[in-house]
């Protein structure tokens, strides 16, 4: 019985084109955005709690954040 | 007045959330491997040896119909198994641990075991506990903890308390293989541009050609996800022409100048 990999398993490595400089002024590291471009590019690890659907459960997240959208990456199947 | 869900209401754990722009990255976790732990019934005494025997039949790649309440079309299709561990037992009730490609339904899994031990089982309960690079023992908060950390910001104005639990998007593409494009490239792109030779700086190995990539700037923001048109082994030797094309656009326009010709 053949064993297959899982792809959070799968290392990688970084190969070298060509070299050029980043202008700070443009753009930021993701760590380094503002409080509010960080939200509206931000990801939440929730835990689900049993009981509401996880679409239920998006929507409270957007209501309690005041958020015009949320949406979730959990699956539509189980 | 509760229409169907499609999801199961009864399963926990990891569900990560997009907010406003990141939702742009969703597709990319349904397409990402899960593991779950599940709680399996089964409909009689069965000894354990039996069980993990037939546990270890579904590695690989198995045929699966979605069941009957599905939020697909009911064709029998593949998916990849990477492990299903055994993880103990108590009575009918068993445990364990299971791996999967996106689409993998469990429900089904415990039905088709059930079918092999021959005395029949169901799903019990479920726990989702990875979801692509998300996993349930790295910063999982609870609804609670996001309610109260975001009326704790609100009371005291201290950043930090928001910054704790909500990631950048960019996390939810560390498995996905990237390129790292000049910031030249960056604004044609958000434009809906494919991605040339040129604008290439470096990239991440064992691409091959439709494979789901993500491009990255130099410091680390995702620009947006591609599919590529070559291999790595390609790209690294071409000086033209396009090597993936861009399919979903994650950051704004203008972020980066403009410094494409023609055009206006």
């Amino acid at each position: 019985m053949q064993r297959i990999s899982a792809h959070w398993g799968i290392k990688r490595s970084l190969a070298v084109k060509a070299e050029d400089e980043t202008n700070p002024r443009f753009g930021h590291k993701p760590e380094e955005r503002s409080l509010q471009e960080y939200m509206k590019f931000g990801i939440i690890n929730l835990d689900k709690p049993a009981g509401p659907s996880s679409h239920e459960v998006t929507a409270w997240v957007k209501r309690i954040l005041s958020l015009k959208r949320a949406g979730h990456g959990g699956t539509l199947e189980a | 007045m509760r229409r169907e869900s499609r999801g199961n209401p009864k399963v926990t754990g990891v569900l990560p959330t997009a907010l406003e722009e990141a939702t742009k990255i969703i597709q990319a976790l349904l397409l990402a491997g899960k593991e779950y732990i599940c709680v399996m019934k089964l409909h009689s005494q069965v000894p354990k040896d039996r069980i993990k025997a037939v546990l270890g039949e579904f590695h690989g790649t198995i045929y699966q119909r979605p069941p009957v309440r599905a939020s697909v079309k009911r064709r029998l299709r593949t998916r990849k198994i990477y492990y299903v561990d055994f993880l103990e037992m108590d009575g009918r009730n068993v445990l364990f641990k299971v791996g999967c490609e996106a689409g993998t339904y469990i429900r089904k899994l415990c039905y088709d075991i059930g079918e092999i031990l021959g005395c029949g089982a169901h799903m019990q309960e479920l726990r989702r506990t990875r979801v692509g690079p998300f996993v349930e023992d790295e910063g999982l908060v609870t609804l609670h903890d996001v309610s109260y950390m975001f009326a704790r910001w609100k009371e005291t104005n201290d950043e930090s308390l928001l910054r704790r639990f909500i990631c950048p998007m960019e996390k939810a593409l560390e498995l996905v293989p990237k390129i790292y494009i000049r910031d030249s490239a960056v604004d044609a792109l958000c434009h809906g541009a494919h991605l040339a030779a040129p604008g290439v700086l470096s990239l991440d190995t064992e691409i091959k050609p439709n494979d789901t990539v993500a491009i990255f700037t130099q410091k680390g923001e995702a620009v947006a996800l591609s599919k590529a048109l070559v291999s790595t082994e390609k790209i690294l030797k071409l000086d033209h022409g396009l090597v993936a094309k861009t399919q979903r656009v994650l950051m704004p326009r203008g972020v980066y100048p403009r410094m494409w010709r023609g055009g206006l």
